[in-house]
């Protein structure tokens, strides 16, 4: 006899604590420290601070330890945490033109002030894997030099002097727009734009960033600077009146640098694309800078045909949260709509072979549902 | 003399320092064929944009005499009675079918769609107003159920036409209806769309490169050149006797071609 | 209005009543109160981002959140049965963070919250039925882009949505839409009443109950106040028909009721039985049988 499936709890409890042993793995292999991850995994534990808004090295590194290194697992714990913490207020803008730099390139001039500073990069390895690491193997020390106290300001800054470049728009001191605490409402402006973008999925922004020098929205665009090192935060607090440091964070800032015809009475001149992430994470930037940029098509007057220039589009989908959210809900039972659409699927099936010259042999009877009219309660009373 | 129909005053539009359209103005009487003709770049089809409402003017008005009688500045109206107008009393016939055509709905849902947007509600005479509309512009009634990816080109202007016409529209707009088509089907198809035209009374604004359909369709002409109107006046007038130089180009090309 | 916003921890969880803080919850309130004032309009709101994914019902959460207070009893559904490992989450989810006394039984639920069935017992004045919601824009699969949609609501312009239902007749002969089937709520807005099987639109109109829908990813709340008129779209020539099946539950014998299709053995072997549970168990208790029972 036909009993119904019971003991959901049970079995959610079981795959819960099944879950947590197949996380750590073999434990005669020593458990892995969040210092080690936060260390040794930097890279991912930025990648996790960005896309979860919230910087937070060791809780980022935690995160990727229970979520058994899967970004988006990671990403959603950290969010889910930083949902239920109060907002105190915004800091001042963050200054990145003194930013403390580990790296700064430029592609666009050769020589500028404060020089070209590679820091820590994979550009120009060889991608050969390295067998000594398996061994443990210590790094050579870096080579030490006395910092430069030069000035080393922002590409964009030295450009828009001339007027070449569209100048930062001003700061009119507008309220600052944050898309976790209201709904976005479509035409959003270019900061939730950005917001939107700095959350959005890596691989995402990558691809979409891809497909604008591939002739899908071609903006022509020129790394103009890319920068990674620590800017100071500072909060004013309401009862002080004045800013007070709260420390710094890792940045990194990708200034995209594009052509633009001019229109009306608006002379050509380089416009600007800008990606801004937490910690170092230069591709991310830079494919968020070259979506920002094609985000701009409609208000530089641009034709708006590409998905990369569609804001809806983009905006919609670029949340790695509501897309493996969604997407993944396709696990969960669908068995009533499924029913609804088996019962239509046989119901076309017999009438197709009713159709048919040849009749077929037909579903059993039974199993064909009937439909009838449903006289409403309001119609009856009427 | 009763009041036109439509009266275009104006109408300018630039993108970037090229001027689309320099103050144009005509007006259009009920029942009356306007032929906008021009080489490619005249400003023609934006023309025809504007007065659609589908691109803002820079400068400029249309006004429109209402089924009340009231006569309307367009820009006035709002979105509402904007969208009311126009899938009413106004229709607009694209060069590219799949820009008036839902791609994926068959030719009967094509049809019919403006009548479920007016509010009809039943299945049977709007599928018996579809076959009606199907018939006029003569497509076999044994298509409705297909979608226009399976019609030729000359078919799927016929459809745009009875899609169009279904809610008996006063003002129709035509963007290059015959372009692209074989010369034995457009005129198969311009004999459908006089005969509409003549059986209905309507008032249509034709945008074409081609002089013979002007000639074949329209009461009056207005030629294009570089945003501006350079000659309007009664087609038979305009096209037997130019009057400005490059009107004369026109008309001995098309006799030379 | 109430200034006063305080939050009170649950039981040492850490977290307030019902995990949401209560300025999140007086905002869900606000939009919840807009949502009742103009019937099956999508408010926008400011979705959370919570500790289960989207997709996965935080939409109304969200709302049972809001609604919960210390004395209600809860009662989550999915797919018509408590037992279900989505509906046994969320009401474990509410048992830990609120505390509140959890049922199967509909009739003894203060608050539903339900994805993808309305229970078959009538419901009642007082009780609030939460929907939770994947997609509540009835026009995005005719048409994708949320600043036309929202422009084709406030204007009422619907024909769209009757040439999809032209469509089914001409094609197949009647209308195809089995679930989700897309309704007019008092009159005016064209609502999607969530996936639920058509088998269950009768159940919205003019119910006693007060009626919640919420979409947490796409960051909407919409309404149907108690006494509401809710109207399947159809043509007057093909009205609207809801399915029926050919048997009784194997289980209670229970007919007229929506049943999930059970695949017994590899031969072909299946039966029919209630997909709600609770709806079934009654009916056992009170002594009916079915003819596998």
């Amino acid at each position: 006899m036909y009993v119904a499936v019971k003991g959901g709890e049970a079995a959610i409890d079981n795959a819960h604590r099944l879950l947590a042993e197949t996380r750590r793995g073999d434990p005669s292999v020593p458990d892995l420290g969040v210092a080690q991850i936060r260390e040794q995994m930097r890279l991912l534990v930025d990648r996790v601070m960005t896309e979860g808004s919230l910087y937070d090295p060791d809780l980022a590194a935690l995160a990727l330890k229970q979520a058994r290194g899967d970004v988006v697992e990671a990403v959603f714990l950290v969010r889910a945490y930083r949902t239920t913490l109060p907002r105190l207020g915004a800091t001042e803008a963050l200054d990145t033109g003194a930013m403390t730099l580990a790296r700064r390139i430029s592609a666009t001039f050769k020589d500028l002030p404060g020089g070209q500073v590679l820091g820590p990069t994979f550009d120009y390895t060889h991608r050969l894997v390295d067998f000594s690491l398996a061994e443990g193997a210590a790094p050579a020390p870096a080579a030490e030099a006395e910092p430069d106290e030069a000035a080393c300001p922002r590409v964009t800054d030295l450009l828009g002097q001339a007027g070449l470049l569209e100048p930062s728009p001003p700061d009119v001191g507008a309220p600052i727009g944050d898309l976790t605490r209201e709904p976005v409402d479509y035409p959003a402006d270019r900061a939730l734009r950005l917001q939107a973008l700095a959350r959005g999925d890596e691989g995402f922004l990558l691809a979409l960033g891809y497909s604008t020098q591939r002739g899908y929205g071609r903006t022509h665009p020129f790394v103009g600077e890319i920068r990674v090192g620590a800017v100071a935060l500072a909060f004013t607090p309401e009862e002080l009146g004045f800013p007070v440091s709260l420390g710094t964070v890792e940045m990194t800032e990708c200034q995209m640098i594009n052509q633009f015809q001019g229109h009306g009475a608006v002379p050509p001149q380089f416009t600007r694309g800008y990606g801004l992430v937490f910690g170092q994470g230069e591709r991310k930037a830079m494919a968020m800078a070259l979506v920002d940029r094609s985000l701009r098509a409609a208000e530089l007057g641009e034709a708006v045909v590409v998905p990369a220039q569609d804001q809806e589009f983009v905006l919609a989908h670029c949340d790695s949260l509501q897309a493996t959210g969604f997407v993944e809900h396709m696990k969960l039972p669908h068995y009533v709509d499924f029913q609804a659409e088996l019962d239509l699927v046989r119901r076309l099936r017999a009438e197709h072979a009713a159709r048919a010259a040849v009749p077929e042999e037909a579903e059993p009877q039974e199993s064909q549902p009937q439909e009838f009219e449903e006289p409403t309660r309001r119609e009856a009373a009427e | 003399m009763t009041e036109p129909l439509l009266t275009v005053d104006g109408l300018t539009k630039s993108y970037g320092r090229r001027r689309a359209c320099d103050r144009i103005g005509f007006t259009l009487d009920p029942g009356e064929v306007l032929a906008v003709v021009g080489e490619s770049g005249s400003g023609k089809s934006t023309l025809l944009s504007l007065v659609a409402g589908e691109v803002a003017a820079d400068a400029g008005s249309v006004a429109y005499r209402m089924r009340d009688g009231a006569t309307r500045d367009l820009a006035a109206l709002s979105a509402a009675e904007r969208r009311a107008l126009m899938r009413t009393d106004w229709g607009f016939v694209r060069q590219d079918s799949t820009q008036g055509l839902r791609m994926a709905v068959s030719a009967g849902g094509n049809v019919g769609e403006r009548l479920m947007g007016i509010g009809e509600r039943h299945y049977g005479r709007i599928r018996a107003t579809a076959l009606d509309w199907l018939a006029r512009v003569e497509i076999a009634p044994d298509r409705i159920d297909d979608p226009p990816t399976r019609f030729s080109g000359g078919m799927r202007q016929r459809l745009q036409i009875a899609r169009n016409l279904v809610t008996a529209p006063r003002l129709v707009l035509m963007d290059e209806p015959t372009s692209g088509l074989d010369v034995s089907v457009q005129a198969r198809l311009l004999d459908t769309i006089r005969g509409l035209v003549a059986e209905l009374g309507l008032a249509v604004i034709i945008v074409t490169h081609d002089l013979a359909v002007a000639r074949l369709l329209s009461h009056r002409v207005l030629v294009m050149r570089g945003g501006r109107v350079i000659e309007t006046g009664l087609t038979d007038q305009v096209l037997d006797d130019p009057q400005a130089a490059y009107t004369q180009l026109l008309v001995s090309s098309v006799l030379a071609a | 209005m109430n200034p006063q916003v305080t939050d009170t921890d649950t039981g040492g969880t850490g977290y307030n009543f019902a995990y949401l803080d209560e300025g999140t919850k007086r905002m869900i309130r606000r939009a919840i109160l807009k949502a009742i004032a103009i019937p099956g309009y999508q408010v926008p709101f400011a979705a959370r981002e919570m500790p289960m994914p989207y997709g996965w019902g935080t939409g109304g959460v969200q709302l049972t959140a809001a609604i919960l207070g210390a004395s209600d009893v809860l009662k989550v559904i999915d797919q018509g049965a408590d037992d279900t490992t989505n509906a046994v989450s969320i009401r474990r989810f509410f048992t830990a963070t609120a505390g509140v006394a959890t049922t199967t039984r509909t009739a003894r639920a203060t608050v539903i919250q339900t994805r993808h069935r309305i229970p078959e017992a009538p419901l009642a004045e007082g009780q609030v039925l939460v929907y939770q919601v994947p997609i509540p824009e009835p026009l995005r699969f005719l048409e994708p882009r949320e600043t036309e949609t929202r422009e084709l609501h406030a204007l009422g312009e619907y024909g769209l949505m009757h040439v999809k239902l032209y469509e089914d007749i001409a094609r197949h002969g009647h209308i195809a839409t089995t679930y989700a089937y897309p309704v007019e709520v008092a009159g005016r807005y064209v609502m999607d009443p969530s996936p639920t099987p058509k088998f269950d639109n009768p159940k919205m109109d003019d119910c006693p109950a007060l009626q919640l829908f919420g979409a947490g990813r796409e960051k909407r709340i919409y309404a149907i106040p108690p006494y509401t008129r809710v109207r399947s779209l159809d043509f007057e020539d093909h009205p609207f028909r809801v399915q029926s099946f050919a048997h009784p539950c194997a289980l209670c014998g229970a007919q007229g009721v929506y049943l999930d299709e059970v695949v017994l053995d590899d031969a072909g072997g299946r039966m029919f039985v209630c997909s709600d549970t609770d709806h079934c168990e009654t009916r056992r208790a009170d002594g009916h049988t079915g003819e596998a029972a």
